[in-house]
């Protein structure tokens, strides 16, 4: 079952680069969709066009649709932050905000209106355990976001994407900063959390992506080159370019 | 070897040199400052007393205090806060987080800029033809607030916008990820964020105002008068242009009076300056990112 439907999607930045050019593919629900390619390949651009963060950006046109839960997203009467709630974003750098470890958790669910503290205080602690950073922090909850490890700070990102339970959690090269041991916990923590969440994940390398996908779609220069399930795109990749990424001959 | 060691030690020579004269010509900026900070003190201090603070002028303001002169600035410049304080940072919140970068938000941008340098002499005119006269406020700390306001608000108006800018992007970014309006993401981040250096700007700016003949002379300010002011429609004695009248109106002034009212002028500036300064390392040391 697809939950995001993206059909003959295109997209273009106001200094004329074509960022997406006629994408179509659906992403399954409750498995790690991983979207892999060089740099340039438009991999950052459809995952801000999916939770409309592109508004933020150049965006000069757009053509097509992309439906999250039956929803389009580019419809006038969506609600963007209803939206953005259901489909959460980790980026490449993390960004904790200007405040403490609890507030940066809190900070989607206060915006929300959500003010009784026994629902915020659990929500920290089930987050922080989910994103395998709570005994890390449990102690010193008050410190600043930006106290925290590189690594610390990326699950930090995860942990307040997960406080809004949504249903999509976008992963924009999120180990792409980290050493091995911190990119080991947060892939195991994206093994667990694809039970409860559909996972979209930018890998920062072919070896990440050909260990997380289940399924997996390779972009190239604005274009869907090709999509496989499991590890095909890896062992039986269909197109020479995809088979060249793979192998490591570019990008 | 002993080629590059020498270069390098000439080279280390050259730059020793070059701080030595930096720090020597900045020493030489400094010098006057501070002589006529001294001067003003030495001239001045004899003339402060607790009489001539909470005094009203006596003898043809020759003796007695700059009581109405001290309150009527102090009154000029809260009022010039009043107005100038939201206007201010609102049109550098819209500039900075809502205005579509076009032609029309640069003729702003260049406008603001420009006012910033129009002489203040300019705005006592404006101000007395239209707050003193077409709206009929007549010669009052009204009529001088607003004049005085608009010239201030191009300083506070910039100096916002740019510590609004100054807040990295990904914040912006971030905030709007996890479900919050543009609205919200302003309260919540970006204003706590620049509130530092918003405030310096507003000091800054309302510096100036406190120092400013030129715009309240036509407007608000009064050469003397008996008594304090009882509202905002009634003209006020000011600190600026006391000085003013007391350097070049009566003839017969005792120097002290003169250097006085400076030096209390200068110390009401220089408070603002060190509350400035305090509000910016505090938020400093405090900033997370
Ligand atoms: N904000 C932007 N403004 C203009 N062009 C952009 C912007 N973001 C990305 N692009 C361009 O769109 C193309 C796709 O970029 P991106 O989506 O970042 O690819 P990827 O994430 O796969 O590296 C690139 O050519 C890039 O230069
Ligand atoms: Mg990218």
């Amino acid at each position: 079952m697809n939950i995001i439907e993206v059909e003959h999607f295109s997209l273009s930045y106001s200094d004329g680069t074509e960022g997406l050019r006629d994408i179509t593919m659906g992403i399954p629900a409750n498995q790690i969709t991983v979207m892999l390619g060089p740099a340039g390949g438009g991999k950052s651009t459809l995952m801000r066009a999916i939770n409309r963060l592109n508004d933020l950006a150049d965006v000069i046109s757009m053509n097509g649709r992309i439906t999250v839960d039956g929803l389009d997203v580019n419809d006038p009467k969506t609600n963007l932050v209803e939206l953005r709630r259901k489909v959460g974003m980790v980026f490449a750098r993390p960004v904790p905000l200007p405040l403490s470890i609890r507030q940066n958790i809190t900070y989607g669910l206060e915006v929300a209106g959500v003010t009784d503290k026994t629902i915020l205080a659990e929500v920290v602690e089930k987050t922080l355990r989910d994103a395998v950073l709570w005994d890390e922090v449990y102690d010193r909850l008050n410190d600043p976001g930006v106290a925290l490890s590189g690594g610390q700070q990326q699950r930090l990102c995860i942990a307040r994407t997960l406080a809004l339970d949504p249903k999509v959690i976008l992963l924009d090269e999120p180990t792409s900063g980290l050493d091995p041991i911190s990119t080991a916990k947060i892939e195991d923590s994206l093994q667990m959390l694809k039970q409860r969440y559909t996972i979209v994940l930018a890998p920062h390398s072919v070896q990440q992506a050909s260990r997380t996908a289940d399924f997996a779609a390779f972009f190239l220069q604005g274009e869907l080159i090709e999509t496989a399930d499991g590890k095909d795109l890896f062992t039986r990749p269909k197109d020479k370019r995809t088979q060249d990424y793979v192998e490591g001959r570019f990008g | 070897m002993i080629q590059q060691r020498t270069t390098s030690e000439s080279k280390r020579l050259t730059q020793k040199i070059g701080f030595s004269l930096l720090g020597m010509v900045a020493a030489l900026t400094v010098l006057p400052i501070i002589a006529v900070v001294s001067y003003m003190i030495q001239q001045g201090a004899p003339a402060i007393t607790g009489e001539f603070i909470t005094g009203f002028p006596s003898d043809g303001m020759r003796s007695g205090g700059i009581l109405p002169a001290i309150l009527g600035t102090l009154y000029l410049t809260l009022g010039t806060a009043v107005f100038s304080v939201p206007l201010g940072i609102g049109a550098a919140i819209y500039l900075a987080e809502y205005a579509p970068e076009n032609r029309w938000t640069r003729a702003i941008r260049i406008a603001i800029t420009n006012l910033a340098g129009i002489p203040s002499v300019v705005y006592g005119l404006f101000g007395l033809g239209i707050f003193v006269l077409f709206l009929k406020l007549g010669t009052s700390i009204l009529a001088a607030s607003l004049t005085l306001s608009i010239m201030t608000l191009p300083v506070i108006i910039s100096t916002s916008e740019e510590a609004l800018r100054a807040v990295p992007n990904s914040f912006r970014v971030v905030s709007t990820s996890l479900g919050a309006t543009r609205w919200q993401t302003i309260k919540r981040i970006i204003l706590p964020q620049s509130l530092p250096g918003i405030l310096t700007g507003i000091i800054l700016g309302l510096e100036r105002a406190a120092g400013e003949t030129a715009p309240i002379l036509f407007t608000g300010a009064a050469f003397f008068l008996p008594r304090l002011p009882g509202s905002p429609m009634d003209a006020t004695m000011a600190l600026p242009y006391h000085l003013f009248v007391i350097s070049t109106q009566v003839p017969g002034m005792p120097i002290k009076i003169q250097y006085g009212t400076a030096l209390v002028l200068l110390f009401f500036v220089l408070i603002m300056n060190i509350i400035a300064s305090v509000i910016r390392s505090r938020a400093r040391a405090k900033r997370m990112w």
